[in-house]
């Protein structure tokens, strides 16, 4: 294992050290390991508070700033926060108009963040939670912990950041962003394992002509393993899977992240971002807005994830609405 | 009264389990890196950490129970996962149940009953779902029948580990149904659960640490 780390224990502590230095417009609590916007709370704001396992950056600390998140809960590398964290967030960043929770579904980020809830609800603050699941490679069913969340945490960020920036009420930002969820599907395909700086090692082995498809972000395996193929095939391949479990229908507007896992060159990213782009006019679907670049990572896997978000003339003018984060900014 | 659940005992528990945990992280981590993300081992060894420097604190008359339960609070605080919420809603809510100052063998099946009630309230997992459950559920079923039948402390607990730890090998040729291994789907099948294997850990720990 080549890492840019002191010791494997210290890598978050040491993490937020740099962000904090990084940052100086975002408050870092090292001790609380809460991110929050500088000057928070914001009297009668609704609070947006996300966070889940390192080693997705720039998810979550990324997205703090006017127009997204309120405050950020990095837990341990691909480990959910622990409720303290995101106690400590809420007092820190509640406006006395609520707090709303993005959470991606997995076991331990629901837990944890619905320990969180009840916790926040005993000192009388209302909160609401929005679960992204937006991850086709995992089958919808009260069987399995259901699908995962993904790329579409973004969007959902984005979109219902923007509401409560207007001032709009918890129930409605929780609202916007279940409509964005619900209106988001993704795929992911890895070409190498994630390392996981206390393992040491990669998370499967690979052999250099196989990748694995319908990857999570958390460096386990996928649905399954296959032959690597040019580009074209591949991304048409993930298309479909995409369209597949969508609603989509030629005239349709979409939000297109081609997202990097974290060991993709941006060269590459483009260029599967041309495929996308090809195979959607095929279809008649039109992109109205995209992203091309490492937003929802894992360490260091190579590879890349495709969220389509099914656009409407509200979704759309959320998305345009200014955002001053450290890796989403526009005005 | 003989045989019971007391200071000394819970504490020796914790400490058995920590020891157990610190031994066998690796194994834990290379499990859940088969089906999971691989942070098994490390989360729980961080946990239990700071569960030893939390109840060696605590003064020598602290009931079992309530060591127990700061147990549980700390792990809650510090692992995060959901092997931090479950293990710590685990002990937690047993410690809860439990008589102070001391609990009997009825005592600790019942509080154990509630422990795994808990888990399986928060986590969703029934037997067979390739989780924690599958090793916590026998022990529980193997301690109530060994105080029903008057074993002793010891030798209940004893049954109590074997019966884990026949759960735990017993998830190998199951299809993840919770959990992060459940998004495997039949790939999951061939691999021992991690949380079963720790969970066996632990009550392999509670048997050593019983009087003789």
């Amino acid at each position: 294992m080549k890492k840019l780390i002191n010791t494997p224990e210290t890598v978050l502590d040491d993490t937020l050290a740099g962000i904090a230095a990084a940052h100086p417009e975002l408050t870092v609590d090292r001790a609380a390991r809460v991110i929050h916007r500088a000057g928070a709370p914001r009297p009668g704001k609704v609070a947006l508070i996300s966070g889940g396992g390192s080693g997705h950056e720039p998810l979550h600390a990324g997205f703090v700033g006017p127009g997204m998140l309120d405050a950020a809960c990095p837990g341990e590398v691909f480990t959910s926060p622990v409720p303290d964290q995101m106690l400590a967030a809420v007092r820190a960043t509640d406006g006395g108009a609520g707090v709303v929770f993005v959470v991606k579904n997995y076991t331990g980020d629901v837990l944890n963040f619905e320990l969180a809830a009840e916790l926040a609800a005993e000192e009388g603050i209302e909160v609401r939670t929005v679960l992204v699941d937006d991850d086709v490679a995992v089958k919808d069913s009260t069987w399995t912990a259901g699908r995962r969340g993904t790329g579409a945490t973004v969007v959902v960020e984005k979109v219902a950041g923007a509401l409560a920036e207007r001032g709009a009420g918890a129930r409605e930002v929780a609202s916007i962003g279940e409509r964005a969820n619900a209106a988001s599907r993704s795929f992911a395909v890895a070409l190498t394992a994630a390392t996981v700086p206390a393992a040491g090692k990669p998370g499967f082995d690979l052999p250099a002509d196989e990748i694995e498809v319908g990857v999570g972000i958390h460096g386990e395996p996928g649905r399954r393993r296959e032959k690597l193929r040019p580009a074209h095939e591949l991304v048409a391949e993930v298309v479909e899977t995409v369209l597949a479990e969508h609603t989509l229908t030629p005239g349709d507007q979409v939000i297109a992240l081609v997202n990097g896992l974290g060991g993709t060159p941006l060269h590459e990213l483009y260029l599967v971002y041309g495929e996308v782009a090809a195979r959607l006019a095929e279809r008649g679907i039109a992109i109205a807005r995209n992203l091309v670049g490492n937003y929802v990572t894992s360490l260091d896997m190579a590879g890349f994830s495709l969220t389509l978000t099914k656009a409407d003339p509200e979704l759309l003018e959320l998305w345009d609405a200014p955002v001053a984060t450290p890796a989403l900014h526009w005005s | 009264m003989p045989y019971a659940l007391d200071h000394d005992f819970a504490l020796a528990w914790l400490r058995a389990t920590a020891a157990a945990v610190e031994q066998q992280h690796q194994r834990l981590t290379e499990l859940d890196a088969a089906i999971g993300d691989g942070d098994h081992g490390t989360n729980l060894r961080r946990g239990f950490a700071a569960v030893l420097a939390v109840v060696d604190a605590l003064p020598a008359d602290t009931p079992p129970g309530e060591l127990l339960s700061k147990a549980g609070s700390t792990l809650i605080s510090k692992v995060g996962g959901a092997s931090g919420p479950l293990y710590g809603s685990a002990l937690r809510t047993a410690g809860r149940a439990l008589p102070a100052p001391t609990a009997d063998l009825t005592a600790l099946a019942e509080g154990l009953r509630a422990g795994l009630t808990a888990v399986q309230k928060l986590g969703g997992a029934t037997v067979g779902d390739k989780t924690m459950v599958d090793a916590f559920e026998p022990a529980v079923a193997a301690l109530e029948r060994a105080a029903f039948d008057g074993f002793s402390l010891r030798e209940a607990t004893a049954l109590a580990a074997e019966a884990a730890e026949a759960g735990a090998r017993a998830t190998v040729p199951l299809e993840a149904r919770k959990g992060r291994a459940s998004y495997l789907g039949p790939r999951s099948v061939g691999h021992q659960d991690p949380g079963a294997t720790s969970t066996a850990l632990l009550f392999r720990a509670l048997a050593e640490a019983a009087p003789r």
